[in-house]
């Protein structure tokens, strides 16, 4: 009987690559309606298993359970599909796209019409592009894009880049959202807002997420649970307070700084 | 509905009667050599429009439109040949069945011939548009090489080397320009919508459309289909305006010659490839002057063979070192842009 | 069929086969460093062709002369490719710079086409190279011995370059990654030019080589050996200059053998190579002995 409040589980998830093994044993459980965070060093294998959920990698061994369904080795759309959308630690918009062309794609996956509706001029396909511009813009409303919904996406400044990518993923209707690095180069107010932000989304859309992130106002800001990672493996998981005070995180990846800070 | 729409739908249909008026004009007025020019800027137009769709929109480099065409063009004539005929012509070994007895009216022999392209289309894409980028470009010529291949050692279907001459030339400039305004509603139909912003989205950015739950290789492939399956019009409808075809027709340089449209025009731009198949059509004749002689004031300057693709090849050189994005770039001409043009006249 | 048939076709093979491996390492080193197919390849090595023959009608130069300058001059040729059409898209997108070759291979075939003519012309053969020797039972054309023994001097003589002198350390560090190259203070356009030269020399070799064989000047001639030897390119593995060698010999031997042994099938000729291109990018991209190539998410 699959643990109806748990998200997402992973159960023993492990990647190599060649010789090297990236991940070795990541087990998570994430509750649903929560908000938890992936941290740990550059190159600690955060992204990959970012990669494995979606589906971009697949594991060597280990299981994924989404809701319940064994979605291990499932192509990234189908993934998608099921309902867990992310971002991207490098920007990854349609460049070339407008705005709101950019948050269209996102909605795409839930559309039911296609080419050929498109070319037989049919009213249901007309009827369900505008839904999704409705749509698109109550969401570039939400992330305060929706004045620049006809700009090119590629001429937003970073923040702004930011927000419309986490619009696009809000646009597939996930469940489930992952987030790489959402803080990556704002300044402290624009941080301070983005905690906001994806608390509030959480609750609007009902969504649970997960964060990887280097700022640690952020993660211990908002997430009531964390695993670290360090070169492939967990060396540690618990509440932010737990985190804060365990010694191999310190020595792992927060370091000297970080207490002297603290 | 929205004003501006009820405008656009107006310009759209005063464009259409103009065009209208402009091909009946043409046919009492102008001869037939530039008539027959008329009728391969529309030709050119369709092949193009269909390339850009795959290249220029969804961002598979695909150098197989030869090899369409020749699908295209080799379907469309057996179909509209007279059986009789058929009999005669195929010198070497009397033509196979079905393809000595099948006849269709044009129209519909237009429509197999684009099928059956579209048809080849899926079959080749299906394994190599898994690949990216030059690779996809190269396994595409491959198969492009490989049509043109069998198309010489196959004579019971398609004559050989010999080609298939007398091909009943119903193509017009009516059947020519409806084809071409058919095209055009398509590509404007598949851009505009939300499959045309998957389309574009996974030329800029793959893995992100993935992301987002697009299943790009079925946008690809879907795309690619659509793309031959104009390529093959094109072709049945070239085959029909020149009465005679044969495998040397299907070479590489006829690829070169869509590809050079669809970079001038800008890639991503349908106004931009409408305006490039006008003026490397035109060219392209013009340029034949240069290759014949020159009998000026008393004086014959021979004509110089190969002069006209050394400009040519020049002239997609200078165009990809100086301006890559061609002549519109990924922008459109529009009835909100021209609009919105006057409108900043009146205010200036 | 007869042993001394059999022999007979392995050298005609090998012959194709280490024409075709010639040209291939240019379309492979090429790619190694730039990730450009360069299409305008086989016109490089049909200009080689073109000079010797002009060397040796026109200006009455002895054959040794004339193939060394020809040599000279394609490399030249292929150095020249590159600085005009492809240098200045170094930034653009790769397939831009894909365009522009084929713009190039099309310029070239058209400008020879103007210059020597679409006319096919016949090429006087040194006498001793066509004189048939007879082993035994087999005929041999001391060409198809010639051949691959002058295409194996230049492939060691190639590896030597690669492997054991700077120059070749810097375009293996290229090849690698060609901005880090670039700031470890690698003279990287020096090294690019240096790799169309030595490459086009190459393909001017095989060309001349080819002219020998097959003795029909065309401006066109390039096009389809030029095809071959970048599907043997694949074949072997892109990239790798070994892999180029081998693959161009495995096709060279594949086609002349599947004549041999096929006759009917001789029409399709043209077509084994791109069935066995499309069948290598499915099942083994990465070719015989080239590296794996991943996407970064």
């Amino acid at each position: 009987m699959p643990n109806s409040d748990a998200v997402l589980e992973t159960d023993a998830l492990t990647i190599r690559f060649g010789g090297l093994v990236a991940v070795r044993d990541f087990s998570v459980r994430i509750p649903r309606g929560s908000i938890v965070g992936l941290i740990g060093p550059n190159g600690a294998g955060k992204t990959t298993c970012f990669n494995m959920v979606t589906g971009f990698y697949k594991p060597t061994e280990g299981k994924i359970l989404f809701n319940g369904q064994d979605i291990t080795g499932w192509l990234p759309h189908k993934v998608c599909s099921a309902g867990i959308a992310r971002t991207f630690q490098n920007i990854r918009l349609f460049h070339t796209a407008s705005v709101i062309q950019n948050v269209m794609v996102g909605a795409r996956v839930r559309q039911g019409t296609t080419w050929w509706h498109a070319l037989l001029n049919l009213p249901s396909f007309w009827k369900e592009e505008s839904e999704l511009r409705e749509k698109a813009l109550f969401l570039l409303d939400a992330v305060g894009l929706k004045k620049l919904a006809d700009e090119e996406s590629g001429g937003l400044p970073y923040g702004a880049q930011r927000r419309l990518e986490l619009a696009r993923a809000l646009a597939t209707d996930p469940t489930f959202l992952l987030l790489d690095e959402p803080a990556a180069g704002m300044n402290p107010n624009e941080t301070q807002e983005l905690m906001g932000f994806v608390k509030d989304i959480r609750t609007r859309f009902n969504l649970t997420i997960l964060l990887i992130e280097h700022d640690m106002r952020v993660v211990m800001g908002i997430c009531e649970h964390i695993w670290v990672l360090d070169y492939g493996v967990t060396i540690a998981e618990g509440r932010p307070e737990e985190i804060r005070s365990n010694q191999k995180v310190i020595e792992a990846y927060l370091g000297e700084e970080y207490v002297r800070d603290a | 509905m929205d004003p501006k729409y009820k405008r656009n739908y107006a310009f759209n249909g005063i464009a259409v009667l103009l065009l209208v008026g402009a091909l009946f004009w043409s046919r009492g007025n102008l001869d037939g050599y530039k008539i027959q020019i008329m009728n391969l800027i529309a030709v050119n137009i369709i092949l193009a429009l269909s390339l850009n769709l795959i290249y220029g929109f969804t961002g598979l480099f695909s150098l197989g439109h030869a090899g369409f065409m020749a699908i295209g063009a080799y379907t469309c004539s057996l179909l509209i040949l007279p059986a009789t005929y058929k009999q005669t012509m195929f010198l070497l070994q009397a033509p196979m069945w079905p393809f000595s007895v099948m006849h269709a009216p044009f129209f519909v022999a237009v429509i197999i011939a684009g099928l059956a392209a579209a048809f080849f289309g899926f079959l080749i894409g299906l394994p190599v548009l898994r690949l990216g980028g030059d690779y996809l470009g190269i396994a595409t010529l491959g198969f492009a090489e490989i049509i043109r291949v069998l198309a010489n050692n196959m004579p019971r279907v398609t004559n050989g080397a010999l080609g298939l001459k007398g091909i009943p030339s119903y193509s017009n400039l009516w059947w020519n320009y409806g084809w071409c305004l058919l095209t055009l509603y398509v590509m404007v139909r598949l851009v505009r919508s939300n499959f045309g912003n998957a389309l574009k989205a996974i030329r800029d950015d793959e893995v992100a459309a993935r992301a987002m739950g697009i299943n790009t290789f079925r946008y690809r492939l879907t795309s690619f289909t659509i793309g031959a399956f104009f390529a093959g019009v094109g072709g049945a409808l070239l085959a029909s305006l020149l009465t005679t075809i044969d495998p040397r027709m299907f070479i590489f340089t006829l690829t070169f010659n869509v590809l050079m449209i669809v970079v001038t025009g800008g890639l991503g731009s349908i106004t931009g490839t409408i305006l490039a198949g006008i003026v490397i059509t035109v060219l392209l004749e013009w340029l034949r002057f240069v290759e014949n002689p020159i009998t000026f004031a008393g004086m014959t300057v021979p004509g110089v063979p190969g002069m006209r693709m050394v400009v040519f090849s020049l002239a997609l050189l200078f165009i990809i070192l100086f301006r890559h994005q061609g002549i519109m770039g990924r922008r459109e001409f529009s009835w909100d842009w021209l609009f919105g043009l006057f409108r900043k006249r009146r205010e200036a | 069929m007869s042993l001394a048939m059999f022999v007979q076709h392995l050298l005609n093979g090998l012959t194709l086969g280490s024409l075709y491996a010639l040209i291939a390492i240019g379309y492979t080193m090429v790619y190694g460093i730039l990730r450009l197919i360069n299409f305008a390849h086989g016109e490089i090595f049909m200009l080689g062709a073109y000079f010797v023959f002009w060397g040796v009608t026109l200006f009455r130069l002895p054959w040794f002369i004339a193939v060394i300058g020809a040599i000279v001059v394609t490399s030249f040729a292929g150095i020249i490719v590159d600085r005009v059409a492809y240098k200045p898209l170094r930034n653009a997108p790769r397939i831009s710079a894909l365009i522009s070759a084929i713009g190039v291979s099309f310029f070239l075939q058209n400008f020879a086409i103007v210059v020597f003519s679409a006319i096919p012309r016949e090429v006087q053969r040194p006498a001793w190279l066509v004189k048939v020797i007879i082993v035994g039972k087999v005929r041999i054309l001391p060409l198809t011995l010639v051949v691959p023994a002058l295409s194996f001097v230049l492939m060691m003589g190639l590896l030597y370059v690669v492997y054991k002198t700077k120059p070749g350390l810097g375009m293996r560090a290229i090849s690698r990654d060609i901005e880090t190259s670039r700031l470890m203070g690698v003279p990287v356009n020096r090294i690019i030019a240096l790799t169309f030269g030595m490459g086009s020399a190459l393909a001017a070799a095989s060309g001349i080589m080819w002219a020998l064989r097959y003795p029909q000047l065309q401006p066109v001639m390039g096009v389809i050996p030029g095809f071959k030897a970048f599907i043997a390119a694949v074949f072997g593995g892109i990239g790798s200059i070994q892999g180029a060698v081998i693959g161009g010999l495995i096709l060279g031997l594949m086609e002349i053998m599947i004549v041999a042994f096929m006759p009917s099938l001789a029409g399709f000729r043209d077509a084994f190579a791109f069935i066995l291109l499309i069948i290598i990018l499915l099942i083994m991209p990465t070719g015989l002995m080239g590296e794996k190539l991943e996407d970064k998410v």
